[in-house]
């Protein structure tokens, strides 16, 4: 029975004798013997570590799909992490702490998330960021309810280009908040807003750019937040934001996203990142933990989690939201891996991705039976029609040791509003900067031959 | 008797100064990055992304050298407690060791560099590992089904009761009320609010746990469910748990387990054996997964098999010889973006699978000790909030203390930093004045224990006879006493707002 007790036997025995008691059960015979459970949990009996990491291995092995070259993207990225940052980021006093309810003793973690907050709020444009959330689909879901809260109203309209998983996420979610989801169709691979939205919005959703790569005309989305008098919440690709116009250049009130790109790995979805940014004046609205800088009783710098009333150990059912655990891990990762790269290597990243992606797509055009989905324009991503089911065709791809992207209709249900009627023939594909020439080569051959097949 | 292995009285630190942020590190021009040679040919800006949507300035983050970036955040670590430092008595957080080897299963290729939309048929190891855990704590809680999709235990409340909603509402039974003791985490009751539910808080009795007169007066059809902690917050078995149950299955309502202790009972007791039907687990806490500063942490809902329809989905199942997602027939639907916090999961499962029934029970059985052990130790220092037999940890109170010598749980926290050891939660639970929650763990041995209660024993003699040395603890750490008034009044959350507020 391995076990990580440093307890001896001859201390056990002593300090059940501290208490009167000779034996183990002694500790538990306050509990009703009807709810004592006899006979120990069904389970195998323990093994040694090593064993376990054994098997472990084993199972890891069975995923193919790690070994494969990566072109699947949808939210969800393969970027290089560099040894510096896995070893910063893995350095124990950060990953074995815990929320820092004591400051004096968390400078570190709490200094870490104050530079977080600043290099989210640059991404974003806007000012206030928050210590992160689980990941992009809760920050979506939070900034529904941010959003309805300051505008008092329960009415979302929200693109079909945001992530799939998202919207199905905030769905849930509306099912106790009662918030009502409006979703406006993609056409031709960008958002159709209603033209009259009504009374009684509180926001307007839009991903930039949207799940399947295109960029949206964020001056609409704008517009129809003005004329409905709702905020406008930008999700956005953290990476792509090197290259484009800043969410809040486009007027958005809150900034969305998933940070994953910025030193996670794939991980088979999770942990990931929330990313959540707001106006100034929403501050106290705000999802979540947020660092603040502040003195110590000696005069000096030190940080700490402020505007704790908003919080729901102190506010209770009118808190502004149920957050308490987050992803300050991941949080602290993505300040370092952003740290690594600096301004410029940020920028070359984006623009390694946004070429490779290019040339990848004038490749695959050439291609008999590949059509581009939509004539929008797109950073890193785009959307491919096939002449055959996307499914069968990736699955012809990992033949070849390529995940050649992720077919769109696997994200969404029946008649999503996303995709033309069907949408089994539209594959979403991404490149990063890991993807070199010869990676681009091999895509494009298995391609070719998945689709001729 | 040896040195106790968990006090961190003796760390090191050199300097004393202050780190600069990575901003005022920065300087334009000096980078880290090397990227590899690429082959792909670069292409304009210009060419790819039209005019209207290109980026009007360029995006400044932080320009550091590799070793200086190094430097920073291996200063900014050594400005940090963790597990790994000392013993970290924060009760309700379980802050036990974390072993090694999940950080060993959590970096394996085949898991971590797996797209979470690849197909199942490339994904086969992942499906097993989440079927088998998901059984595996079905074992443990004694329930039928469970979604592991929640990604900390507060997403996990969220999600067991909109399965409580559905679970009525499939049943066409609208309900408007959960009832929650007024010693339950915070969480709870904003958990509650955003499930479309009404709070109706349950005091507490004399003995700390639910009140059942008033449980009963709080009943009636219109109660979805009650959400309870087992043992509650105060550390405390709720020994009426089987007429709480019957009480409230009575009016057609459901019973919410929440997690956050069943450190507490593994192995010896299970919350479907004590009925209730919708389980939350916090895995970071009862399978010592690593904190990481404030989550990732884990949150799976397990439930009976009556709520199984209504989980949310996709859930990895068996299928055949191999392994394949499924959506229940009526599901909530989806609660995270993808499976959940998979990583997490891995390392809560080999945790699991190291263990195995016995070990689990001997991690309950000695965090039960461990905080009786300490519980009487101090019983003529910081008595217990309630003097009876406690579970995984106990609910201390300063009130005598500052009733005769003005120093609170504050101030006895604080002290306990300059003795080498985090300090227990403050404050809470609520129905206790000057509140210390201390949650030993089972990984802290018997001298660290007493290394503790010495230290506490210390800091109140010192209450007595200099009162105002504790009001300014702690002295020996990175930053004094910090203001944490001032930081709400003058807000500053960025680099870029300490710049315009002439902080920098």
């Amino acid at each position: 029975m391995p076990t990580y007790l440093p307890h001896t036997p001859a201390e056990d025995e002593a300090m059940l004798a501290f208490l009167g008691m000779t034996s183990m059960d002694e500790l538990f015979a306050h509990l009703p013997a009807a709810v004592r459970l006899a006979g120990g949990l069904d389970l195998p009996p323990g093994r040694s570590e090593l064993d376990v990491l054994d098997d472990m291995s084993a199972l890891a092995g069975r995923n193919a799909a790690a070994t494969m070259t990566c072109f699947a993207g949808a939210g969800a990225y393969d970027h290089e992490i560099p040894p510096v940052v896995r070893a910063l980021a893995s350095r124990s006093e950060f990953v074995t702490a815990y929320t820092p309810y004591q400051p004096e003793v968390a400078q570190g973690v709490l200094q870490a998330l104050f530079e977080y907050q600043t290099l989210v709020s640059r991404l974003s444009g806007l000012p206030i960021a928050n210590a992160s959330l689980y990941d992009g689909a809760a920050a979506l879901v939070e900034s529904l309810n941010l959003a309805a809260g300051a505008q008092g109203r329960s009415r979302i309209v929200l693109s079909s280009g945001v992530h799939p998983h998202w919207r199905a996420a905030a769905r849930t979610f509306a099912a106790g908040t009662g918030h009502q989801i409006e979703e406006s169709p993609l056409v031709e691979g960008v958002t159709q807003w209603p033209t009259a939205p009504g009374e009684g919005v509180a926001a307007v959703v839009v991903a930039y750019p949207n799940y399947l790569g295109y960029l949206e005309d964020l001056d609409a989305a704008r517009a129809l937040a003005d004329a409905s008098g709702a905020l406008l919440i930008v999700a956005i690709d953290p990476v792509a934001a090197a290259l484009v116009r800043s969410a809040a250049s486009w007027g958005a009130d809150v900034v969305i996203g998933e940070g994953q790109p910025f030193g996670t790995p794939l991980s088979f979805g999770g942990p990931y990142l929330g990313l959540f940014a707001v106006r100034e004046d929403l501050v106290r609205r705000l999802p979540g933990r947020i660092v603040g800088e502040t003195l110590d009783a000696a005069g000096r710098r030190a940080f700490v989690t402020t505007l704790r009333a908003r919080e729901q150990d102190i506010r209770r059912e009118r808190a502004t939201s149920n957050v308490c655990t987050n992803q300050t891990l991941m949080a602290v990762t993505a300040a370092v891996q952003l740290g690594w790269l600096g301004s410029q290597g940020l920028r070359e990243v984006a623009e390694r991705c946004a070429s490779g992606a290019h040339e990848l797509f004038e490749r695959a055009l050439k291609i008999p039976g590949v059509a581009p989905y939509a004539p929008a324009p797109f950073v890193r991503e785009f959307a491919l029609r096939l002449d055959r089911p996307a499914r069968e065709v990736l699955a012809s791809m990992a033949e070849h040791g390529v995940l050649g992207g992720v077919a769109a209709r696997s994200l969404v249900g029946e008649g999503d509003a996303s995709l033309s009627p069907g949408g089994e023939d539209v594959v979403i594909v991404t490149v990063t900067e890991r993807h070199r020439a010869p990676d681009l080569d091999a895509y494009e051959a298995a391609l070719r031959a998945a689709v001729a097949r | 008797m040896s040195a106790a292995g968990g006090r961190a009285a003796s760390a090191p630190l050199v300097g004393g100064a202050g780190e600069p942020t990575m901003f005022e590190l920065s300087a334009p021009g000096r980078r880290a990055a090397q990227l590899r040679a690429t082959t792909v040919a670069a292409r304009a800006i210009e060419e790819m992304i039209p005019a209207a949507h290109r980026r009007l300035d360029d995006l400044e983050t932080a320009d550091l050298a590799e070793r200086d970036l190094v430097g920073h955040f291996t200063r900014l670590s050594a400005r940090q407690y963790s597990v790994d430092l000392g013993a970290y008595p924060l009760g309700s957080c379980t802050m036990k060791y974390n072993p090694k080897v999940a950080d060993e299963v959590a970096a394996l290729s085949g898991l971590a560099h797996v797209h979470p939309a690849a197909p199942a048929s490339l994904t086969q190891g992942w499906l097993e590992l989440l079927v088998t855990l998901e059984e595996r704590l079905c074992a443990i809680t004694g329930m039928a089904a469970a979604t592991l999709q929640p990604a900390a235990g507060a997403a996990g409340e969220l999600t067991g009761l909109l399965l409580i909603r559905a679970y009525h509402r499939a049943r066409g039974d609208e309900r408007r009320r959960v009832l929650i003791p007024d010693s339950a985490h915070g969480t709870n009751p904003a958990s509650v609010t955003l499930s479309g539910y009404e709070v109706t808080t349950v005091p507490s009795n004399e003995r700390g746990l639910v009140d059942l007169v008033a449980l009963e007066e709080r009943l009636g059809p219109d109660v979805a469910g009650i959400m309870l902690t087992n043992p509650n917050t105060l550390g405390l078995f709720e020994e009426e748990i089987e007429q709480i149950a019957a009480l409230v299955h009575g009016v057609g309502g459901l019973l919410y387990y929440d997690g956050a202790n069943l450190n507490a009972i593994l192995g010896r007791a299970r919350p479907g054996d004590m009925g209730f039907d919708v389980v939350h687990m916090n895995l970071h806490k009862t399978f010592a997964t690593p904190h990481g500063g404030g989550g990732p942490g884990a949150g799976p809902v397990a439930v009976g098999a009556s709520l199984a329809a209504f989980l949310p989905g996709p859930r990895a199942v068996r299928a055949g010889d191999g392994f394949a997602w499924a959506t229940p027939e009526r599901s909530i639907g989806r609660v995270h973006g993808w499976h959940g916090n998979a990583l997490v999961l891995a390392r809560a499962l080999a945790y699991i699978e190291i263990h195995g029934g016995e070990g689990l029970r001997a991690v309950a059985e000695h965090a039960v000790l461990n905080a009786n052990w300490l519980r009487r130790r101090l019983a003529d220092v910081l008595p217990a909030a309630y003097e009876r037999p406690c579970m995984h940890e106990c609910v201390l109170t300063a009130s005598a203390l500052k009733e005769a010598t003005g120093v609170r749980a504050l101030d006895v926290a604080k002290s306990l930093l300059d003795e080498g050891f985090h300090a227990p939660t403050v404050y809470f639970p609520l129905v206790v004045e000057e509140a210390l929650m201390v949650e030993p763990t089972e990984t802290e041995s018997a001298e660290t224990v007493e290394a503790l209660a010495q230290a506490l024993e210390r800091i109140v003699a010192r209450a007595h006879e200099d009162p105002a040395a504790l009001h300014e603890a702690p002295r020996t750490t990175p930053v004094g006493r910090v203001d944490e008034a001032r930081a709400a009044r003058h807000l500053v959350t960025t680099e870029d707002a300490a710049r315009r507020n002439g902080l920098r």
